[in-house]
């Protein structure tokens, strides 16, 4: 469910590192909180985005969340996808409906995010 | 689950769109058995009922049932309830979990007639069964003929062989049935609702979709469209107002807020721009702050944005562009006719 290769906030935030460039998402769980997703608001490309602030917002039918940020760096691109097809959030978070790719301006961050082993203890444990 | 006023409830289940889907086009079942139970009996029940209520108690016959509000001296609501005529002795109100000891520690004050009231809470467990569906799927666990059952009428018959008192009403805009049991027999109720409703698709159904579906119907929900600073001719409630049956707790406060003419008044609106206007959110009108949000939401049954706003009353028109500041942006909504959504009968 939860890949090994993802690094994952308190926030329910994943972030998939592969050189210096990250994908950002948010995960099963988060989608699962939410339930249907109706709007995804994200940031242009070349927006300066940091870890553990705001990034954008994913509204769902019954509230709105904030996206916090898994790492620090600069938008390469927002997944055009979300735009127009906001449930695909619902339908797999983990990969095409990703939020963001990113610039890292510091990869070794990612590196104080919590292993898939670790998040699946934590959100059990949260309930 | 979420904690509602000191119960954990779900939300959701399938999601609030399936659920709500369900309940418009087939039916669905919720677990309201947080909703709080006040009975007022004696000689005097139903005159201490019609005092503290604004409703005309007097014109209930027993088996009928109607919509109320509860009242403070300076027009605000305590509470909006149900009003049940069991007897000329017995009155059965249907009021919100948050407000049960506070309704029932109001009434009890007001109560210089010859009548009980009795906080019975933990007496009832409630379950809605609501949608196009809601009554074939009863139908199949009691012997009390459904159909003889009018729109805010209900019977004292039984389900499954357990005592149930059941209602033709509902907080969905469909058709349904609300019926009362005892706790214990709950979660055996609960499964066999679900058992006869399954060849029609029931789903269960959460707080979640509850609210989508009476925001539709545009049916009040407290600590939104009401509360102790709204009166219920401003939340466009006049139809439960009977200034004329005789005096009645905050009647004095209506009556002078008429004479002196409304300043503020209810009314929908859809969203033209990109967002969802929610529940708290400003609302401006040409370009200077005239309102808010009382409840905003997706519609599942329109495909729209919708919600319900205080504006002044000179403002409360239909057919107005307004700007809801959705997170410090102002976007555009236009004011329209509501109920948003009405069953075909």
């Amino acid at each position: 469910m939860y890949p090994e290769n993802f690094r994952y906030t308190k926030e329910h935030e994943w972030v998939l590192v592969e050189g210096d460039t990250g994908t950002i998402g948010i995960t099963d769980h988060a989608q699962e909180e939410l339930g249907d997703i109706v709007y995804v608001d994200l940031p242009r490309a070349g927006a300066q985005i940091e870890q553990g602030k705001s990034l954008g917002s994913v509204e769902s039918v019954k509230a709105v969340s904030d996206v916090y940020s898994p790492v620090s760096g600069e938008v390469l691109e927002a997944n055009a996808l979300l735009a127009d097809s906001p449930e695909k959030l619902n339908e797999d978070p983990h990969g095409v409906a990703w939020l963001v790719k990113v610039k890292l301006s510091s990869p070794a961050e990612a590196a104080n995010l919590m292993t898939a082993a670790e998040y699946q203890t934590y959100i059990g444990a949260e309930k | 689950m979420v904690d509602f006023g000191g119960w954990d409830m779900p939300v959701q289940y399938s999601g609030i769109i399936d659920e709500h889907n369900a309940v418009r086009n087939a039916v669905g079942l919720f677990d309201v058995s947080h909703m709080g139970e006040i009975e007022v009996r004696g000689p005097e029940a139903g005159k201490l009922t019609d005092f503290v209520t604004t409703n005309n108690v007097s014109k209930l016959k027993t088996g009928q049932a109607h919509y109320s509000g509860l009242l403070y001296e300076h027009g605000g609501f305590v509470d909006d309830i149900l009003v049940h005529k069991v007897a000329d002795d017995h009155y059965f109100l249907c009021v919100n979990a948050s407000n049960q000891d506070k309704d029932f520690e109001h009434i009890r004050s007001l109560n210089r007639f010859d009548a009980q009231v009795e906080n019975n809470g933990d007496q009832y467990a409630q379950l809605a069964i609501q949608g196009p569906k809601a009554r074939a799927t009863l139908q199949k666990l009691t012997p009390v003929d459904l159909s003889a059952i009018k729109y805010y009428w209900f019977t004292d018959g039984e389900v499954s062989g357990t005592p149930a008192r059941i209602a033709h009403t509902g907080y969905t805009g469909e058709d349904g049935f609300e019926i009362y049991v005892p706790p214990a027999e709950a979660v055996r109720m609960w499964n066999l609702v679900m058992d006869a409703g399954a060849e029609f698709g029931i789903k269960p159904a959460g707080l979640g979709a509850r609210n989508t579906l009476r925001l539709e119907a545009k049916m009040a929900l407290y600590g939104h469209e009401i509360d102790a600073s709204i009166s219920p001719l401003e939340a466009g409630l006049d139809w439960i107002v009977k200034l004329d049956k005789g005096e009645f707790v905050g009647r004095e406060a209506l009556l002078k807020q008429k004479q002196n003419g409304l300043t503020r008044g209810l009314v929908g609106f859809e969203m033209r721009g990109r967002g969802i206007g929610r529940d708290g959110y400003e609302v401006y009108l040409d370009g200077a702050p005239a309102g808010w949000v009382t409840s905003g939401s997706p519609s599942p049954t329109l495909n729209k944005n919708i919600g319900l706003c205080y504006l002044p009353l000179d403002q409360a028109q239909i057919g107005k562009t307004i700007q809801i500041m959705i997170r410090n942006q102002p976007v555009d909504a236009v004011t329209v006719e509501t109920p948003f959504y009405k069953r075909a009968k």
